[in-house]
């Protein structure tokens, strides 16, 4: 079948996301038309949405200036799924700590902002991820940590803190799948996410 | 739940890591400021990053002399003071003032020809840095050979510190013109190319196919009003660095706030008509055609 695919694109690596739904789908033999989201009205198109990494302040900032966050809300209240990479995640999450974030509270975690320090100590690693069989390489980039787990399965942890969760329809990410050719985190967010209600997963075995 | 992640393996301050960085701030503006107070006015408005300076480039063409990295105490404080990236900027050729800025904790050094060139010759050994590195280029050539150096972002250079946008526009068309016609190229004729723009032939090859620079391409020079940054958009920017525009407008925060959200709506002319209404006198700037070339600072670094 043919799906509809929205990034948000207020800010951040958005054309990543697009190439790596893209490669996703295609690994499954769907269709995949991807639309950037910088306006409200579009969402409500959208099969599934990933919400890219970028700076969590402006992002907040432009996704309820533009009327674009009771959107994604009823996206995610409808039971379809949504990525959520690093700052995404930061905006997705029920508690930032951080006022200048608006959160959208649809991944019940706080998190704590450039938990591992500034852009000098950003890197890359190999990261087991519960669902994959081989470790995913993995790019943190002044990422965010998980420090409190409400509702929501912890998919993978880096030094004993949690860096990947899903919580529904929803899965996060406090790195950035987008930025490898591995799109195996993609795939498990929108193609083999069981708590998603979408209809490619409806009349599958 | 999955463990045993394997410290041992991690590595910090690779391509991917350094790329990686800049590419999250797309579709995002970057603002000169001077202290912590500009710092929280631009992170209030929706800036991406700011860029740590002792004076914005329009009062550093004013004064003359010799223009250095800033204060290393008044970076950190403007590092404290924000949740966002901060840049700072070196001279170019200054490994030692870059050096020093990363120890500082910034997040990019922009290498940079609105300071006065420390080196006539070479410019910094970015790869051997951890931070990355955001460099200005005229054209194709000067663009390759700063990503050849490790560069993980370019910017136009344009004529920082003009309120002109002129030269930001046509450093863009340059470089995409240039894109352009290697895109119609054979292999052969890409590296005859490669030689005339004196630029590495794997990098231009790299360039060709991807039809695109291979690193994350701003705007920057002379920028001063939400349509410039729209304008600087639609020539497929990937996004906005401001200088003097902002702190030198008359009204700095609905400046600031008018420029992210023009950089996010700059395909929508009617949002566009709205954000531009009453922001009060941009700054004044000098137009490029009246400039004396002695007093151009694009050409440094070439």
């Amino acid at each position: 079948m043919s799906l509809t695919a929205g990034v948000v694109a207020v800010q951040g690596d958005v054309e990543e996301h697009a190439a790596a739904i893209e490669r996703a789908a295609a690994a499954r033999d769907h269709e995949v038309t991807v639309r950037e989201i910088r306006d409200s009205g579009i969402v409500p198109d959208c099969d599934l949405l990933a919400m890219p990494g970028g700076e969590s302040t402006t992002i907040s900032r432009l996704l309820h200036s533009e009327g674009i966050a009771p959107e994604i809300r009823d996206h995610v209240a409808a039971g379809k799924p949504l990525l959520a990479t690093c700052a995404g995640l930061i905006v997705a999450s029920s508690d930032a700590g951080d006022d200048r974030v608006d959160e959208l509270d649809l991944v019940d975690v706080s998190v704590e902002r450039n938990a591992f320090g500034r852009q000098k100590d950003s890197f890359e690693a190999p990261l087991e991820v519960a669902g994959l069989d081989k470790p995913y390489p993995a790019v943190f980039i002044r990422a965010p940590v998980i420090d409190v787990v409400g509702d929501a399965d912890v998919l993978a942890s880096w030094d004993d803190r949690p860096v990947a969760v899903r919580d529904g329809p929803v899965v996060g990410t406090s790195f950035h799948p987008e930025l490898t050719a591995d799109s195996r985190i993609h795939g498990l967010a929108f193609f083999d996410n069981e708590a998603a209600a979408v209809p490619w997963l409806e009349g599958r075995n | 739940m999955a463990e045993n992640t394997d410290l041992e393996e991690l590595r910090r301050g690779t391509d991917l890591v350094k790329r990686g960085f800049a590419r999250m701030q797309k579709g995002g503006v970057i603002m000169d400021v001077v202290d912590p107070e500009q710092a929280r006015i631009a992170e209030e408005a929706g800036a991406v990053a700011v860029m740590a300076l002792e004076a914005v480039p329009a009062d550093i063409r004013k004064r003359g002399g010799v223009a250095r990295m800033a204060d290393p105490a008044d970076v950190a404080e403007i590092v404290e003071s924000v949740s966002i990236p901060v840049m700072g900027k070196s001279r170019i050729g200054h490994t030692k003032e870059a050096q020093i800025l990363e120890a500082v904790g910034v997040d990019m050094i922009d290498e940079s020809e609105v300071l006065t060139p420390a080196d006539d010759a070479y410019h910094i050994d970015k790869r051997e840095f951890t931070a990355p590195f955001v460099c200005g280029a005229r054209n194709l050539g000067e663009a390759l050979r700063r990503i050849d150096e490790g560069a993980a972002m370019i910017r136009t250079k344009g004529e920082a510190g003009t309120g002109d946008v002129n030269q930001a526009v046509h450093h863009q068309r340059t470089i995409k013109g240039a894109i352009r016609k290697l895109e119609g190229m054979s292999h052969e004729e890409r590296e005859a190319f490669a030689r005339e723009i004196e630029a590495p032939a794997e990098l231009v090859h790299e360039t060709a196919e991807m039809g695109r620079l291979p690193v994350v391409n701003f705007a920057a020079g002379g920028i001063a009003t939400p349509a410039d940054a729209a304008l600087m958009m639609h020539h497929e920017c990937d996004g906005i660095f401001v200088g003097s525009g902002i702190f030198g407008a008359e009204n700095p925060p609905e400046m600031a706030e008018a420029i992210v959200e023009a950089t996010n709506n700059w395909d929508d002319p009617e949002t566009l008509a709205e954000i531009s209404k009453n922001l009060g006198k941009s700054m004044k700037g000098d137009a490029n055609v009246d400039l004396p070339e002695e007093e151009k600072l694009q050409g440094r670094g070439v």
